[in-house]
């Protein structure tokens, strides 16, 4: 899990574009949308073909996201219950 | 009554840097089939959270209309008019790759949302937070033309008092290999400058280049805007009339032109026209500029920041004429140019 | 602006119908022209539905009789196609009699094109003609060739309210006396490049769009084309022209809130409207019909709903969203909605919202579900796009 948690930072980082931000910054329950890393909408979007490309999750609708793009957590949470790769 | 537009604040990013007094005495001749501009640090203007997603035609609109605003001390424009011939080219390209190289697959937004051709004027806005008119302009190398015409209406009928106009485009690798393709850039390895050209084909480049406009004088304002004229075509035999016209309904007299501005840019077939028109101005002294910023869509833009500066400071380095000739004040100053015989456009600016 | 900008020229074909009468004709009827994708491959063939017009490129250029070797992309075929009807039926016989314009717009410009042979293009030279076909204003240069048209050529392009603004931009100039008469309007076709992009928005339905519906899924995308051909009162007066409608207001404004999305309070369209009917010289209550925006996504429906209820309170006239015929046809849908706000004028009909069930739960707003006679003598019409664009028209009978 913890392994998974890490990959998915550096995988936020990069698909996000996050120039200044390193993967120490983001602790694991830190809110990604919002206050927290202050994410957005759009952000939502390459976040679900993040899942799908990496893990072969599929998600329909933008609203699903909500709740799972929480935090690095929650993130790593689904995944690891959802994985098809 | 008709209101004055006049020119108070200057904006660009270049090839030869950022727009300063110093710019075009400090830029040196393009030699090159193709020169990328030469960026400045984006940081301090636009903010991480945005400036994360942008191409580099973005940052260039952002910094250039900044530095038009503030010069022209404008905090809230009551319009935003842009042009751009090919847009946010990066962003089209890369998202037009994506799906043609994964079937369609994996897409992300990112890129799609930006290339959109009002990508920049939007962003302006939405930086600005600025909820007036906002307007993009799309047609080669009237796209500029066509944004300032825009912003002259707007000025002279009072229905806006402050305007950011401008333009911006940018270079992306797959296109300029095409453009290339097809001549409209010179070969690799060709190295003329725009004045001992003898190929067809430019030296190109990419920019943005913005004014903040006005119709309140300001102590450091540069010019007034008289007219704008856009037409689609004109042959060689038709230029004359086309030009003596648009004077004459500005009644100005040819003799009263005290500088032409020309948008000679190396490629023999455009280059045409120029000399057409030179025959009958031979006496008057003639500036081109695209040697120094290279030829792109909105590169004429450019050309109304180098006779800005000419009829503000009443004289411009010498790298910038073309044929120097004898004048003691210059009071009008007419603008021209075309692209390979197509989206010809005049702009009459007088001295404030 | 008393009366406005005459209108004495009108032109369309969308994947309802390719000339004006056939439009209407498909209106009144209630009859869509949604459908599958069959013009090119698209991998999301089975996901999607859109509003595709049923001719090839090959039946479009032997309509148009262009020669075999034209560089003509879909784009220009179809904007060709209609604003060769609005010249007609303008009676334009000679365009450089008086000074005469053509502003267009598109969003895709020749993508079509590019997207086939973007690679190609660089290993086979037979190709390599169509490069310079690939920006926004080639089509307008074509169309302006093909009719002789010798003066002010421009394009807009500000996502999906691009034809709006075609339409204001000729309005303002004819106003300013700079032109007597002006061609405006805006052509997009249907490419794998915008399919793929609203894809990636996640807004596209799989099945036929619901505008205002609370149960809508997304929008269905579609290609088309219209124009309309403005003309000065003095043109109108010396050549006893039939004007079909007026262009009697005009606003574009910017939501200045998101890269795609509207604000919450549809501010941008509030402050469109709200211009519009300042230019028009008209209150709220003026207006006997809107053709909204409605592009059937959950984002914009809300968004423009609550923008007309700030406009129209409690007091909403007829409206429909007309894209559930046509599809959203992006850079032309202003343009199309013009024509159909003519129509609605010219024949006091309010058109259709076709699929709809269920009212949204945010607000009360029923729109016409079906074809409706009433007396209709302003017209308001919205259109928005990407980037905050905001436009609205309005259009008065003659």
């Amino acid at each position: 899990m913890a392994e998974l948690k890490e990959e998915l930072k550096g995988k936020i980082i990069e698909v996000l574009n996050l120039e200044d931000v390193a993967v120490e910054d983001i602790q694991d329950d830190d809110a990604l949308f919002g206050d927290g890393l202050g994410l957005d909408s759009i952000d939502a979007l390459e976040l679900i073909v993040l899942m799908d490309k990496e893990y072969g999750i599929k998600l329909s609708d933008p609203k699903q996201g909500k709740s799972i793009f929480q935090s690095v957590q929650t993130m790593a949470d689904y995944i690891a219950a959802n994985r098809t790769k | 009554m008709k209101k004055t537009a006049y020119i108070n604040g200057i904006g660009a990013v270049t090839a030869q840097g950022v727009w300063s007094e110093r710019l075009l005495a400090d830029a040196t001749e393009l030699q090159q089939s193709i020169a990328p501009v030469q960026h400045p640090s984006y940081k301090e203007m636009i903010s991480p959270a945005m400036v994360r997603r942008m191409s580099n035609g973005i940052k260039m609109g952002i910094y250039a209309s900044q530095q038009a605003l503030d010069e022209a001390e404008i905090a809230m424009p009551d319009a935003i008019v842009a042009g751009t011939g090919l847009g946010c080219l990066e962003d089209s390209e890369k998202f037009l790759r994506n799906v043609l190289d994964n079937d369609e697959q994996f897409l992300t937004p990112t890129a799609f949302i930006q290339s959109t051709h009002n990508t920049v004027a939007s962003q302006i806005a939405l930086r600005l937070q600025c909820k007036a008119y906002n307007f993009t302009y799309v047609h080669r190398s009237v796209s500029f033309e066509s944004a300032l015409l825009d912003a002259l209406l707007q000025l002279q009928s009072g229905k806006a008092t402050h305007i950011l106009a401008g333009a911006s485009d940018e270079i992306s690798d797959h296109t300029y290999s095409l453009l290339q393709q097809i001549g409209y850039i010179k070969q690799d390895g060709i190295q003329e400058s725009v004045k001992n050209s003898t190929s067809v084909g430019v030296n190109y480049s990419e920019g943005a280049v913005f004014f903040g406009l006005s119709t309140n004088k300001m102590a450091h304002t540069y010019a007034e805007i008289v007219d704008v004229r856009i037409q689609n075509d004109v042959n060689q035999v038709q230029l004359k009339d086309f030009v003596a016209l648009f004077l004459q309904e500005n009644n100005v007299a040819i003799e009263e032109v005290d500088a032409l501005i020309l948008g000679i840019n190396g490629d023999i077939e455009s280059d045409q026209y120029y000399t057409h028109l030179l025959a009958d101005f031979d006496a008057v002294p003639t500036v081109y500029y695209k040697h120094l910023i290279g030829q792109f869509d909105s590169s004429s833009a450019f050309g109304l920041a180098v006779a800005s500066q000419l009829l503000k400071h009443q004289e411009l380095p010498k790298q910038l004429f073309w044929q120097e000739q004898e004048r003691k004040n210059f009071r009008y100053v007419l603008l021209y140019n075309q692209f390979k015989g197509k989206d010809h456009s005049l702009v009459l600016l007088r001295a404030c | 602006m008393p009366s406005g900008v005459a209108i004495t020229g009108m032109g369309i074909i969308s994947s309802i119908g390719q000339s004006v009468e056939e439009n209407w004709h498909s209106l009144v009827r209630e009859k869509h022209g949604i459908s599958r994708v069959e013009n090119f491959t698209t991998t999301h063939v089975d996901d999607i539905m859109v509003g595709e017009i049923k001719l090839t490129n090959e039946e479009l250029i032997y309509r148009l009789g262009l020669p075999e070797t034209n560089t003509f992309t879909r784009t220009a075929l179809l904007g060709l196609c209609a604003a060769k009807e609005a010249v007609d039926q303008a009676g334009i016989l000679d365009m450089q009699t008086y000074r005469t314009g053509l502003i267009s717009s598109t969003s895709v410009g020749g993508m079509d094109f590019t997207e086939r042979y973007f690679y190609d293009y660089l290993t086979e030279p037979a190709l390599q003609r169509y490069i310079t076909s690939h920006d926004a204003g080639d089509s307008t240069h074509k169309i302006a060739d093909y009719l002789g048209l010798q003066g002010f050529v421009t394009t807009i392009s500000t996502a999906c309210s691009s034809a709006a603004n075609a339409i204001m931009m000729g309005a303002r100039l004819i106003q300013s006396g700079r032109l007597d008469r002006v061609i405006v309007g805006g052509a997009d076709a249907l490419s794998k490049f915008t399919i793929n992009g609203f894809k990636t928005l996640m807004i596209l339905s799989d099945g036929l769009c619901q505008p205002f519906d609370q149960h809508r899924k997304g929008l269905n995308l579609g290609e088309a084309a219209a124009y309309l051909v403005l003309e000065s009162a003095e043109v109108v007066q010396k050549e006893n022209k039939k004007v079909l409608a007026y262009l009697a207001g005009y606003g574009n404004a910017n939501d200045a809130f998101h890269q795609t999305a509207s604000s919450e309070d549809g501010e941008g369209a509030f402050l469109a409207m709200q211009k519009a009917l300042k230019v028009a010289g008209l209150q709220a209550t003026d207006i006997d019909y809107v053709n909204v925006h409605g592009t059937a996504t959950p984002n914009n429906d809300l968004s423009e709903g609550r923008a007309l209820i700030r406009i129209f309170g409690n007091q909403m006239p007829p409206f429909s969203s007309t894209k559930a015929f046509t599809g959203h046809t992006l850079a032309a849908a202003a343009a199309i909605e013009a024509v159909y706000s003519i129509l609605a004028l010219q024949r006091e009909t309010a058109f259709a919202n076709l699929n709809f069930e269920t009212p949204m739960e945010e607000f009360v707003l029923i729109p016409e579900t079906e074809t409706k006679l009433t007396p209709i003598r302003k017209v308001l019409s919205n259109s928005f796009g990407f980037g905050g664009n905001c436009s609205t028209l309005i259009f008065s009978e003659s």
